[in-house]
């Protein structure tokens, strides 16, 4: 058990894990995903509040079936490896406001840490703009915990606190089964889905959900964290999961050229503004939330589903925040930032200056 | 023996504890108590790092008491 329990947390297990990511990611996109976002934790939690009509962004609307899978991919790795630990009570709120102000800076971007190292890896040249402002983000946040930034303890709790998020994913895959896309229809029941833009485009429902749960097992199994990554570089020159965000990167990058999915560019990338600024800037907010919640979107649907409720709730926190983001004009379009995204960037990176200043505890 | 409490707390925080503490000791013992197994993970890689060895990691409560040393 324990040998089986160390391969995926071994330098060459992180490797496996994004290498494995990053040949499902680009299959996707050749299985009808849009274009450099085979996997996107921040574009379909988006597209998930779509779904649900949280926002009324026609052209993103579609419950992405990977999401579910990875919630629930978790959880079962979770359980099989007698690692489930139900958990919550580290500062909720704070969880929340960090989780939809993430996705209010990714939104500026257009993507996630995933789907930067994705766009770059199909040539999309303005990536190296957000993950630059990623680091920066990162590393602004690494001061603040050096400087004792703490949210406080989680503590155990119920299984079934644990399991909160993992339902609440089932009963959208229900809804999704219940209301099935009809084609050229906005709308089917309760669920909202797109006829044209990003939100049609997708591998189907099966495929999309057999991937999730292969990446959410692997990915709990081996802690797979794109924010991580880059923390760990800045602050304890430490490559372990640098390595496996690199394996991705590269992995992705071959992908493509073998699928033809490979266009280099700055111009007319797909579901991808020109605004460097901006594309840093948005980064910026979301690399300095992910490090104040204590993981990247991908990373906090893992944790949710091995039990830890504060996860949980920054999920809810980006999904209500792409809700905020589409309703008030602050995401990104291919023509550029929102009429509101300069004072959503603002905004956000005020909002996680005051979290970080201010929670903070001398150190013991 | 030096004691870390880093149960409940979020990464990379257990790790940031049990360094300070062992750059603090330089050499000895240390207790470090976590939560979770990527803690355990985390911490192990951390203290080997910096030339401390893992002597025990024994389950405790819902987590886990480890000892690391340093001669």
């Amino acid at each position: 058990m324990a040998a089986v329990k160390n391969l995926f947390a071994t330098r060459w297990g992180i490797i496996g894990v994004g290498v494995f990511i990053g040949v499902l990611a680009t299959l996707l996109q050749k299985w009808g995903n849009p274009a450099n976002m085979g996997i996107c934790v921040a574009c379909f939690d988006r597209d998930i509040a779509g779904a649900l009509g949280l926002h009324r962004a026609e052209v993103v609307q579609y419950m992405r079936p990977e999401i579910i899978g990875f919630v629930l991919g978790s959880l079962i790795a979770a359980y099989a490896f007698r690692e489930f630990r139900p958990r919550a009570g580290s500062a909720p709120i704070v969880r929340f406001v960090l989780g939809a102000f993430a996705m209010i800076g990714a939104l500026v971007f257009l993507g996630c840490p995933w789907r930067a190292l994705l766009r770059l890896a199909g040539g999309d040249g303005n990536a190296i703009f957000g993950i630059a402002g990623l680091a920066f983000g990162i590393w602004i946040g690494t001061l603040f915990l050096k400087s004792g930034y703490t949210l406080g303890r989680a503590t155990p709790t119920y299984p079934a606190v644990g399991w909160l998020l993992t339902l609440t994913m089932l009963g959208f895959l229900t809804l999704m089964l219940v209301f099935p896309q009809v084609p050229n229809e906005p709308k089917s029941g309760v669920l909202f889905y797109s006829v044209k833009g990003p939100g049609s485009q997708h591998a189907p429902l099966v495929v999309s959900l057999l991937v999730g749960l292969a990446v959410g097992f692997l990915a709990q199994r081996s802690r797979f964290c794109t924010m991580g990554a880059l923390r760990d570089l800045i602050l304890f020159r430490q490559v372990h999961l640098f390595s496996g965000m690199l394996a991705l990167l590269v992995t992705a990058f071959v992908m493509n050229l073998l699928l033809g999915q490979f266009h280099p560019g700055f111009e007319k990338q797909p579901v991808a503004h020109t605004m460097g600024l901006w594309n840093f800037l948005g980064m910026t907010v979301a690399g300095l939330a992910f490090l104040l919640g204590g993981g990247c979107p991908g990373r906090q649907l893992f944790l949710a589903g091995e039990g830890d409720g504060d996860a949980a709730l920054f999920v809810l926190g980006m999904i209500v925040g792409a809700g905020f983001s589409h309703n008030f004009g602050m995401a990104s379009s291919p023509s550029g930032i929102g009429p509101y995204g300069v004072a959503a960037v603002v905004t956000g990176l005020a909002v996680c200056l005051f979290i970080g200043f201010t929670m903070r505890q001398k150190a013991a | 023996m030096a004691l870390v409490d880093a149960r409940g707390l979020s990464c990379p925080q257990p790790v940031l504890l049990a360094l300070g503490e062992m750059k603090k000791l330089g050499t000895g013992s240390l207790e470090i108590l976590v939560d979770t197994d990527t803690s355990v993970e985390n911490v192990t890689r951390a203290a080997e790092s910096q030339g401390w060895n893992v002597k025990d990691v024994r389950p405790e409560g819902v987590g886990y008491r480890m000892i690391v040393e340093k001669a």
